[in-house]
């Protein structure tokens, strides 16, 4: 211990005499040691859930811009601004203000076209975003819970886009209501009240605009904050995970410091989600609601589309028949106190589908947990290929959505390919259950090739094209090694092999213990060994053999 | 691939067995060596990239101004393309203002920031010594509290708790009415004319020519100035006029047309959009949301996609004065099905 007291320290500039000041006060400089150079693994498939942040910051500036001039009323008003073809048309004091905005307030369209390209971007983001942590396995231990907060987020917002999307009271969004409204109605018992209490008594009302203006600018947007907080803070805490490499493992991280390459990287990232967003928005025009007028319930367009994310679900609607051959899907049952419909023809789609799917999704890192018995932590992510059945699930309930997602667009796809709507729709419905199916079995049979590839080249190196005529005229082709750090790459991960049910204390294989062996089967039954050094040494002996009697030659051949 | 065929997993040497352990594997040879970038070695890429860096920045700026020229110097007049220009400047502008910044960084961060990798240990998520010391200061908390020793004071609290949000329920009764009668009526009635959507005006039946198709109303909608929308979304109707021949009406409902005019409630009955599209040849109806496709010919069964049931028809007739008018309201409720309906 030091015997003289330490001198407080005193700043020199003015802008040390100010950072002084605040640092006595909040501790800053303990905080900057903590995370000043943390490191944060680099990878381009890392940068989704960054563009997901930044659209939604992007997200908060516009809306914010335009909450300053949007009305949300539902009264009833006559257009007076400078969109003529308009003029003198009865609407709504919302659809009125939007149009205001778009036509009236300088730089108003532009700020309506960032927040919806934004919105749709942002939404896209935390899907695909999603998906590479599937892939990866970047959901498993210690990461399930955030997986889960993510999941949270996907359907705030989804949430998010679809009252924004209504705000406007145009006639294309209007007649997204309608069709939400339709789908309350068939709720049994409470629907009618829901859709009641929802709009304020019989649709569309007077209230529903306002009301969802509330849950899209405060309760929706203040839930979202609340869960990107939770969501980043336990990326902290995690630390980020890493693709698999050399020098890389489940107790280190490996990648830049925060300062100054990571931070300015992410920091500049957001500039350039902006710029691009900018761009799209100044040349492509997103949601013209003057060219739908307001909303109005006898009027409709052709070839209507709900925005992206909620097509799914729209499609899903549209794929279910309402007959099944001569059975129809609504239901009159009899009660003691008289008859009550049970319409299945759209709770069904409306609810089973997005039901599979979000279950699914919630409880996939507890299904995969709880079949292999894996219990460590993972830091390393799985290359996809390295993890067949994951990644075929995964592929399989991509099809899944993405059959329902086409199918918001039957009607397009029709007219814009000249075949029948019928037709296109019956297709669809065949690919609702086959193409799943097709998807597990074909993403998870390429998988296991490439496994077999890297396995290859892993023993073998790369083919370099050369052919080479040997003395007694056999012909070969020269294999160029890897380095060690470029095989590591292909053979450093886990291939777990398929077990067999554990016995319990009592020494008996119970039920849930055969499910469970069986699914583990199913998961690793098939599988690539992942190259060992003793079969690269072998490989070498042998090839040396060879070599001894045929004289060296200057490149290794495999 | 070259000439191998010893690696295919069925030969028995791929196959891992259990047990094989860490000896097999191979070892991690760490971090690959640090390779250096041009900019590293060579001042003059260092130079260039430092010039391409200020570049970007300036474009930056250049896009700011831009913005300014588009939001002051294009005067809005009220047509579509001034609107547009102004539009695709002002998104330029902010566009190039914020990339050259964006991309000025990251060429920083790539060309001349140091690029080496390091590694850092990971920690533990829980310690052992934590989680005791977390289950001791619980221990005491429960046993300062005495919650466990009084169970009065635990079990009135859980009933407390369990009735205090009811009020947060209760109090949104009044979001809106109860539905009572409302989605079993509509504006139509016994002698209500049908009118052109949307001016109002009552239609002849000497003005419906066989093959047209008239959007409807009820003539009333018009005079109503509360809950126009609300009743327009249960009385749209379209009325198509057809070869009577064509029409296959059922026991009962011989006389609900007129002359081959029918009329059948717009609103879908799988969700409730507009039934709006009217194929005159096959004397479809196709609703354009998700396709409900409805025989005309025999009382707008659905004979394609997701709705159930057929659109409800409005018996018409002619009044006096030879316009179509409604000889009653519609026998059952329109739009999408619910609970209570039977």
């Amino acid at each position: 211990m030091s015997t003289t007291a330490q001198t407080p320290f005193e700043p020199k500039t003015s802008t040390g005499r100010i950072t002084n000041f605040v640092d006595e006060r909040v501790g800053g400089s303990g905080m900057l040691r903590e995370f000043g150079r943390k490191v944060f693994p680099d990878h381009w498939s890392f940068m989704f859930g960054e563009v997901a942040l930044y659209s939604f910051v992007i997200l908060l500036l516009s809306g914010t811009f335009l909450t300053l001039f949007f009305d949300p009323s539902m009264a009833e008003t006559h257009y007076n601004g400078s969109y003529v073809p308009l003029k003198g048309l009865e609407m709504s004091v919302a659809y009125d203000s939007t149009l205001n905005i778009s036509f009236d307030v300088r730089g108003g369209l532009i700020m309506r076209q960032v927040h919806h390209w934004a919105a749709l971007l942002f939404v896209a983001a935390v899907s695909v975003h999603m998906l590479r942590v599937f892939f990866t396995g970047a959901f498993r231990k210690p990461r399930e819970l955030n997986w889960v907060v993510g999941g949270v987020l996907l359907i705030l917002s989804m949430a998010e886009g679809f009252t924004g999307y209504s705000l406007p009271d145009d006639l294309l969004s209007g007649n997204g209501l309608r069709i939400i409204d339709g789908v309350i109605m068939a709720i049994p018992v409470v629907g009618t009240y829901i859709s009641f209490f929802l709009f304020g008594g019989e649709f569309p009302g007077t209230a529903i605009i306002s009301r969802l203006y509330m849950f899209h600018i405060m309760l929706i947007p203040a839930m979202i904050l609340l869960m990107i907080a939770i969501h980043l803070f336990m990326v902290v805490v995690h630390k980020h995970t890493q693709y698999p490499g050399p020098g890389r493992n489940d107790r280190n991280v490996v990648g830049y410091p925060l300062g100054p390459v990571y931070a300015a990287k992410a920091g500049g990232f957001f500039f350039i989600v902006f710029g691009v967003i900018a761009l799209v928005s100044a040349f492509f025009t997103i949601n013209p609601i003057w060219n739908y007028g307001p909303y109005d319930p006898s009027p409709i367009s052709a070839g209507t589309q709900p925005d992206w994310y909620i097509g799914w679900v729209d499609g899903a609607l549209r794929l279910m028949p309402g007959w099944l051959f001569n059975i129809p899907l609504e239901w009159h049952i009899p009660f003691p106190w008289g008859v009550n419909t049970l319409t299945l023809n759209v709770l069904l789609p409306a609810l089973v589908p997005a039901g599979i799917v979000f279950t699914l999704l919630f409880a996939y890192p507890w299904i995969e947990r709880w079949v292999t018995r894996d219990d460590r932590e993972h830091h390393v992510l799985d290359r996809p290929r390295n993890a067949p059945t994951r990644t075929a699930i995964g592929v399989a309930g991509f099809i899944f959505y993405c059959v329902m997602w086409a199918a918001a667009s039957s009607d397009l796809i029709a007219t814009h390919f000249e075949v029948s709507l019928n037709d296109v729709t019956y297709w669809l419905r065949a690919l609702f259950f086959i193409g799943p199916i097709l998807g597990f079995i074909i993403s998870k049979r390429v998988s296991l090739a490439l496994q077999r590839k890297d396995r290859e080249i892993a023993l073998h190196g790369r083919e370099t094209g050369r052919i080479v005529r040997l003395p007694h005229g056999e012909y070969q082709e020269m294999h160029a090694q890897l380095d060690d750090y470029k095989r590591y790459k292909l053979v450093g991960y886990e291939s777990p092999l398929a077990e067999e049910g554990i016995p319990n204390e009592n020494g008996i294989v119970t039920k849930t213990e055969k499910r469970r062996a069986a699914l583990s089967r199913f998961f690793f039954e098939d599988r690539v060994a992942p190259a060992t050094q003793a079969e690269l040494t072998a490989g070498h002996e042998h090839h040396e053999a060879i070599e001894a009697g045929e004289e060296a030659k200057p490149v290794s051949r495999y | 691939m070259g000439n191998h065929s010893d690696d295919l997993p069925a030969s028995s040497e791929v196959v891992a067995k259990a047990g094989h352990d860490e000896v097999e594997k191979f070892q991690d040879p760490g971090l690959p060596p640090h390779r250096l970038r041009l900019a590293d070695t060579d001042p003059k890429a260092a130079k260039r990239a430092e010039r391409q860096v200020a570049i970007l920045f300036g474009i930056s700026a250049i896009g700011t101004l831009l913005f300014f020229f588009a939001y002051f110097g294009i005067r809005l007049d009220q047509t579509i393309a001034t609107l547009r220009l102004q539009n695709m400047f002002l998104g330029l502008g902010i566009g190039f203002a914020m990339l050259g910044i964006g991309t000025g960084i990251v060429h920083w961060a790539r060309a001349l920031m140091p690029d080496h990798e390091v590694s850092e240990e990971r920690h533990e998520m829980r310690t052992e010594e934590d989680r005791l010391a977390a289950v001791q200061i619980v221990d005491d908390i429960v046993e300062e509290t005495g919650i466990k020793r009084r169970p009065l004071i635990r079990n009135t609290l859980i009933g407390a708790m369990a009735l205090a949000p009811l009020p947060a329920i209760a109090i949104l009764r009044d979001l809106g009415p109860l539905p009572g009668n409302a989605m079993h009526t509509t504006l139509w009635k016994k002698g209500e004319r049908l009118a052109r959507d949307p001016d109002g005006t009552p239609i002849k039946a000497a003005d419906v020519t066989i093959g047209s198709a008239f959007h409807v109303i009820p003539e009333s909608l018009n005079t109503l100035t509360e809950g126009k929308l609300n009743e327009k979304a249960k009385a749209a109707v379209l009325m198509m006029r057809l070869d009577p021949d064509e029409l296959h009406p059922s026991a009962g409902r011989e006389d609900w047309a007129y002359n081959g005019i029918v009329a059948y409630s717009k609103i879908c009955t799988h969700v409730g959009c507009p039934v709006a599209l009217y194929e005159q040849q096959t004397h479809h109806l196709l609703c354009p949301c998700h396709q409900s496709t409805f025989d005309l010919t025999r009382e707008c069964k659905v004979i394609f996609g997701p709705a159930v049931r057929p659109l409800p028809q409005l018996p018409i007739t002619v009044d006096s004065e030879g316009y179509l008018v409604a000889q009653s309201g519609f026998h059952e409720p329109v739009g999408p099905s619910f609970w209570e309906r039977s």
